[in-house]
């Protein structure tokens, strides 16, 4: 199949050459005396959208973004721009180098990334990169193929790629690239009242090859039959087990809001490094280099991403920083820094929970009386602190009785701090396998396996 | 421009589309926060290309360039063509298109006071000074400002000869205070949570008087940290225009887009309780309950000229007198579904395929103009007042919601009582709307503004707007906490 069917007028879009002397035509109109990160961004991401057993979206888009931070004499400003020609370079630069000479010293600026080396992750994959609709279409149609009699299927594949090229004034140059291919979706049943049988499959990978749609399918269509004839059930403290996108969600917040060292100096965490908050079962890292990884071994200020252990057998034993965060703290920053890390703080991309070594029958196996849950829907943070949050169960909710799941069971809202869920004494199993699960962040973030844990606070049914 | 979207269109229809869209864009923002009297961050971005739809069968095909010349918007346009012609792998039915006369137009929003123009040294100055303000309580450990400016500028071209010119410009901003004391955070905004945005120039941002608000939020998110916790149970609830704005965005606005009605959104943001067999006759709410999607309102942040298939701007009622009558729609999917295109569809930038997005979907005033807050309380036994959003989530279909607040008031006797920390409500959305028994009159409207609803894959972000007025609910649950 050709590259060219679909997605993409330029080859030069990922020509390392030409990005690098992007960067450094922008870093030369930077005034002198004057700080500056340069990074530039080729992206190309297309999307097949499926639904009702159809394709009815199919886009791609294909660019170049320059982004520039200028500080002068301690005084930071951040400008961006899609242009690439020589008027939109000096443009961008003189946006942030206006912006930079007139907004008031900023005491948290730690200065630019000197020169270092980095170590290119590796995950890239050229077919991935050239994958066509063609490709995608073929993988919807496995998923489709896959559905029962009465299922409708809705999902997406999508094949994206990324290369980055970060320079700075303090001779900073670095590049890295990265792919990802998924095919996320799930099957629907017959509605039963208000309630709607479900199944869900997700598979992500640097490489599109590693993509079987069939199986994915399979999976959310085993899944939606499983989910016929649910009923209802008394909220309330259940034991659960938690499939890998549930766990996935957990662990985006525990990073964002816990090991974000901006959350931490800021007195918003819950973390204390020393201090054993999770179960012994909780080894958690967030490490890009991961082969089942997704991401740059770069970050947006220039520095290498570091692979950062953030709890060791439940003890809390590290933060992920930026450059301010870590001058503050008087520590190197871990690598991830971006654009928007000064009002955000920096944020783990790549976690990994450390799998255990039992199967979900296993994990399910264990349970008198509890919850499979498959996925988890719109979180939201209630009290940063306790990581409190409130959602509900989707795409699959079984009632688990005397080790064996017994019956389907309508979605529950549950209202849940993700500390108190992971304490010691809590996590009853860690899967065997762990795969990258979706999140509402996205997918690509997190490797997660399967978790068996004591107790979960379901507060609400569809009776409300 | 318009050479540019033509040659698109060609394109596209030269490779085989039925029918053909495209848009040029060219967009600039701004954006400035400061945190605890220093600057935090000052970001600004320029942008332009290219986006072409493209319909063949059963599916659109987009593509995106962001080289402004005839020879890649032409082949943008192919590209198009061919992505949609590869979804013949797994087709539909013909997509049908509801008719649209063709349009020459153009629109500006109204702007007052151009907010690129104003010098960035005095944004930074008040931002600075907000939070300075701020942190003259002592409780108060993080206190917050920042403010926002968008023009978007918009050459539409469509293969019917559809012909539209538009410049859009969105403003707004905000502060907060947070105050933390052990494992307690809490927190008190202004205007409301994350900042008010309006259609509109720098005068939007004047009009919030924010340095003569300061005192309250601050002493407000201190007095929370030692309120007592907002108690369980079933009771009355008053919410506050902006609370209420955010409880028709999730609860009516999402539930009422078409596409999720029809299915189109399923396996991502979800679908909806609403069938559509039951337009015309399904109770939503009580007889208070009229809500309209009007992308006409002066300042409303989902107010434009036309949307992005080139559908005049317009508004539609969507429930009368607690009877649900509308839905938000495409020319796709009211053509799929027998309804009129209500000119709803926009998409985030030149590299997004448009999609329903809502307007501004908001829920007119109480029939009695002396109708108020003060009212309500006053008619009120015992019940909560809750102000301001802290936290929102909603099930797949749009039925099961929980909603956090900054702070609530007890209400007795019709007066209001004590400062509550950490309230909640739940409830099943037309349970919910069927208990709304009190509604504040037009002085206490306000089209309030949403900058940032997510929705589709790729995701896409919409500015999307909704009128309240503080409003009464009986016998609700509140007070469950983590």
């Amino acid at each position: 199949m050709s590259a060219d069917q679909g997605n993409g007028p330029t080859n030069t879009t990922f020509d390392e050459g030409r990005l690098v002397e992007l960067a450094e035509r922008a870093l030369a109109a930077v005034p002198s005396g004057a700080e500056a990160v340069v990074r530039v961004d080729a992206v190309r991401h297309s999307l097949t959208r499926f639904a009702n057993s159809r394709i009815h979206q199919n886009v791609s888009d294909e660019r170049v973004a320059i982004s520039v931070t200028v500080a002068r004499n301690g005084r930071p400003a951040n400008a961006a721009t899609n242009r690439t020609d020589a008027d939109g370079l000096a443009a961008v630069v003189a946006d942030a180098a206006d912006a930079a000479a007139v907004v008031p010293v900023d005491p948290t600026w730690a200065g630019v990334a000197s020169r270092a080396s980095t170590e290119p992750t590796g995950h890239w994959d050229q077919a991935t990169v050239d994958a066509d609709p063609d490709t995608r279409a073929a993988l919807v149609a496995a998923f489709v193929a896959a559905g029962g009699s009465g299922q409708e299927a809705a999902g997406y594949c999508d094949t994206a790629a990324y290369l980055s090229v970060v320079a700075t004034t303090d001779g900073q140059q670095a590049t890295d690239r990265t792919s990802r291919a998924t095919v996320d979706g799930i099957f629907l049943g017959s509605a039963e009242g208000g309630y709607t049988p479900a199944g869900y499959g997700h598979a992500t990978s640097y490489r599109v090859a590693d993509l079987d749609g069939a199986d994915v399918g399979t999976s959310a269509a085993d899944g939606a039959a499983a989910a016929v004839g649910a009923g209802e059930i008394e909220p309330g403290e259940y034991e659960v087990v938690l499939m890998p996108e549930c766990v996935a969600e957990m662990l985006t917040f525990l990073g964002a809001y816990g090991f974000n060292a901006k959350s931490v100096q800021e007195g918003q965490s819950f973390v204390e490094l020393g201090a054993t908050t999770f179960d012994p079962a909780v080894t958690l890292v967030d490490d890009v280099f991961d082969p089942r990884s997704i991401g740059l071994g770069v970050d947006g200020e220039g520095t290498p991403t570091q692979r950062v252990t953030l709890v060791d057998g439940g003890t809390c034993t590290a933060l992920v920083h930026d450059r301010r965060t870590a001058a503050r703290a008087g520590v190197t920053s871990s690598g991830h820094g971006s654009a928007d890390s000064g009002a955000w703080g920096p944020m783990p991309g790549s976690l990994v929970l450390g799998q255990g070594t039992a199967t979900v029958a296993d994990l399910v196996g264990g349970v008198k009386r509890g919850l499979l849950v498959t996925c988890f829907n719109y979180c939201r943070v209630l009290d940063p602190k306790t990581v409190g949050v409130t959602g509900l169960t989707r795409n699959g909710t079984f009632l688990i009785e005397d080790g064996r799941v017994v019956a389907p069971v309508t979605n529950l809202r549950f209202t849940q701090s993700m500390v108190e869920a992971l304490a010691p004494g809590r996590v009853l199993g860690v899967g065997a396998s762990a795969r990258l699960a979706d999140c509402e962040w996205g997918p690509g973030r997190v490797v997660a396996p399967a978790l068996r844990l004591a107790s979960w606070r379901f507060t609400g049914g569809a009776a409300g | 421009m318009f050479e540019l979207a033509s040659a698109a269109v060609e394109g596209a229809l030269a490779a085989g589309a039925t029918y053909a869209d495209a848009r040029v864009v060219v967009a600039r923002t701004e954006s400035l926060s400061a945190q605890n009297g220093e600057v935090e961050s000052v970001d600004r971005s320029a942008e332009a290309g290219i986006g072409v739809r493209a319909l063949y069968g059963s599916s659109w095909g987009f593509a995106a360039v962001a080289e402004l010349t005839t020879t890649d918007a032409r082949r943008a346009g192919e590209r198009a063509a061919a992505i949609a012609r590869a979804s013949a792998r797994v087709p539909g039915t013909p997509m049908p298109l509801a008719s649209l006369p063709p349009v020459q137009a153009e629109y500006r929003t109204p702007v007052a006071e151009d907010p690129f123009a104003v010098p960035l040294g005095e944004k930074c100055d008040l931002l600075v000074a907000l939070t300075n303000a701020m942190l003259e309580e002592p409780d108060v450990q993080l206190a917050r400002a920042s403010m926002a400016f968008w023009e978007t500028e918009k050459w539409f071209a469509s293969s019917d000869g559809s012909r539209i010119h538009q410049v859009l410009v969105d403003s707004g901003g905000g502060m907060d205070a947070t105050a933390i004391s052990g494992s307690e955070t809490q927190r008190r905004s202004y205007p409301q949570a994350f900042g008010q945005y309006e259609t509109g120039g720098y005068e939007v941002v004047r009009g919030f008087d924010l340095p003569a608000n300061t005192g309250w939020v601050a002493s407000e998110a201190a007095a929370l940290l030692t309120a007592p916790a907002c108690p369980a149970g079933t009771t009355d609830l008053i919410l506050d225009g902006s609370q209420l704005a955010l409880q028709i965005h999730e609860s009516v606005g999402h539930a009422i887009e078409l596409d999720r009605i029809l299915g189109w959104e399923a396996a991502f943001a979800g679908t909806s309780f609403l069938p559509l067999g039951e337009l015309g006759t399904l109770r939503y709410g009580s007889d208070l309950m009229r809500i309209t999607a009007d992308a006409t309102i002066p300042g409303g942040l989902g107010t434009f000229g036309f949307d992005d298939e080139g559908t005049p701007a317009q508004r539609v009622d969507i429930v009368r007198e607690g009877t649900w009558v509308g839905v938000l729609s495409g020319r796709d999917s009211a053509a799929v579904a027998g309804v009129s295109p209500g000119g709803m569809v926009r998409a985030d930038g030149y590299g997004h395929l448009p999609m329903v997005r809502m307007t501004n979907v908001g829920l007119l005033p109480g029939p009695d103009e002396a109708d108020s807050l003060e009212a309500i309380v006053a008619d009120t036994r015992e019940g909560v007042y809750l102000h301001t959003n802290r936290s929102w989530s909603i099930d797949d279909k749009r039925l099961n919601f929980q909603f956090g607040c900054e702070a609530a008031w007890e209400v007795r006797d019709g007066q209001l009582g004590r400062l509550l920390r950490n309230p909640i409500y739940t409830g099943i959305t037309p349970r919910f709307w069927g208990s709304l028994d009190r509604l504040a009159g037009p002085a206490q409207w306000r089209c309030w503004g949403v900058p940032n609803c997510g929705k589709g894959q790729p995701m896409q972000v919409a500015r999307t707007g909704h009128g309240a007025s503080p409003a009464r609910f009986r016998n609700v649950r509140v007070g469950v906490s983590a």
